[in-house]
């Protein structure tokens, strides 16, 4: 069973080794005479205002939360999709008050407007 | 444990790594001359003949350039960060067939690397995803405001979009009742491609996949205009060919993989008596798929950031679903066309 992953970990340690190999020429090969002025953030040649790293719109946080939700949701999908011709009428029914209660949580989140951006 | 078979699997692994390292550098250089040609000018023509080694040429040059750190960036989330991008690109094509069976030195080798896992599709939207974790980390370890714009954006425009893309995922896997993609393929011999009975849900496909790869004209995590080059705009040399390499190569993965699941993978005429045809229609589906990303680049302009998301989530989201109910509901009023 676990034996049908063996090739990927092969390619996956095979990959890993040639991102290795072409970060480790970069470094071979290339020149480095960092200067101070090299060395700062680039920001279209100006100073740097304030932090590189700052907060961010609280927005993205919620497209994240929301995506774990509906994400969730999708896994569902697959299983069913898989023998949904064995259950027949049965499955499309049962996928459909599935999709109900789906769409009352996204009716709810749209109209709470967590989808706009201003 | 039998050594034939280590070495069977470590060749085609070399094979897979070689086909999309070239397949990257003739991507950039088919890109290069057919937008050149789209807007009217040569493209590039000086190295080799019609400049067909410009590709190597970059690539000389990237690894003689001077790579810089900015001077508060996290040294290690920084060098890591290209190859955690790099790595889901380069593995993801694992699960997919590009032929059948053939009689090679007295032996039977399927061509592909895992084809017959039976979680394939649940392989594929989880390796897909990981790619996410390196621009992030690129945009945040750069210590630079833009990059880390750049790189939240990415992030929330990719995992918007792989909803969408889970969902059709769903369209084909009714239809075949199975989540291995060799199945799939077989599936689509049987009954015909899946994009006749597919229609919305391969082109949802081809959307939110655009979307995913961060291209024209969904490249709004790199839009050159507001955020100079978005997550890797501190990377330079051969850490930035990593970048690139993603890019190029997750066209051609995801060309691949619409063309696997819409277009009949590796099916075509005369190829169950002659299985070395298999990779030769493949390549030439992915390459009109290629051709089309490269024709879309060329002729549109970007999305603006709220409508993006917005399209997202309020059309192609509700448009996915119904796409799974149609189908579901296309299999129970004809089950004779399925088989």
């Amino acid at each position: 069973m676990l034996l049908e992953y063996l090739p990927i970990a092969v390619l996956l340690i095979l990959a890993l080794l040639l991102a290795g190999i072409v970060i480790a020429l970069g470094h071979m090969f290339g020149p480095r005479h960092p200067t101070e002025r090299k060395s700062m953030p680039y920001e279209s040649g100006m100073r740097p205002i304030g932090p590189g790293t700052r907060r961010m719109p609280v927005h993205f946080y919620l497209v994240a939360v929301l995506f774990i939700l509906f994400d969730i949701e999708v896994m569902f999908f697959l299983p069913w999709a898989v023998i949904y011709k064995k259950l027949g009428v049965f499955g499309l029914v049962e996928m459909l008050i599935f999709i109900a209660i789906l769409g009352v949580g996204y009716v709810y989140v749209w109209k709470m407007g967590a989808l706009e951006w201003e | 444990m039998e050594y034939g078979l280590i070495l069977e699997w470590i060749i085609k692994a070399v094979l897979m790594l070689l086909i999309l390292l070239i397949g990257f550098a003739y991507t950039t250089y088919l890109e290069r001359k057919v937008l050149a040609r789209m807007q009217v000018r040569y493209g590039p023509n000086r190295a080799g003949p019609k400049g067909l080694l410009q590709p190597v040429a970059d690539g000389v040059k990237l690894i003689f350039k001077e790579e810089l750190i900015p001077a508060k960036a996290d040294k290690l989330l920084f060098i890591l960060a290209p190859v955690i991008t790099v790595l889901p690109a380069l593995t993801i094509l694992a699960v997919v067939p590009f032929g059948g069976t053939v009689n090679l030195f007295g032996r039977e080798i399927t061509l592909s690397i895992a084809g017959d896992l039976n979680v394939g599709i649940l392989y594929l939207t989880a390796v897909t995803s990981i790619t996410v974790y390196g621009m992030v980390l690129a945009g945040w370890a750069s210590n630079n405001k833009y990059a880390m714009m750049g790189g939240i954006r990415a992030t929330a425009q990719v995992i918007s979009y792989e909803l969408a893309l889970g969902l059709a995922f769903i369209g084909p896997i009714l239809l075949a009742s199975s989540m291995s993609v060799n199945e799939i393929v077989n599936a689509q011999g049987r009954m015909g491609w899946f994009f006749i009975y597919q229609p919305i849900g391969f082109i949802i496909f081809l959307i939110a996949t655009l979307a995913e790869i961060n291209r024209v004209p969904f490249d709004m995590p790199e839009a050159e205009q507001e955020l100079v080059a978005g997550y890797h705009t501190e990377y330079s040399g051969m850490k930035f060919a990593l970048f690139m390499m993603t890019e190029y190569i997750k066209m051609i993965v995801v060309a691949v993989l619409a063309a696997t699941f819409f277009l009949g993978g590796y099916l075509g005429p005369f190829v169950d008596q002659v299985p070395w045809l298999g990779p030769v229609y493949l390549f030439i589906k992915v390459f009109i798929l290629v051709f089309g990303i490269i024709w879309v680049r060329a002729t549109w302009p970007r999305f603006r950031y709220d409508r993006l998301m917005a399209f997202g989530w309020k059309i192609m989201l509700p448009l996915a679903v119904l796409n799974v109910l149609l189908t579901g509901a296309f299999i129970i009023l004809f089950p004779g066309v399925i088989r």
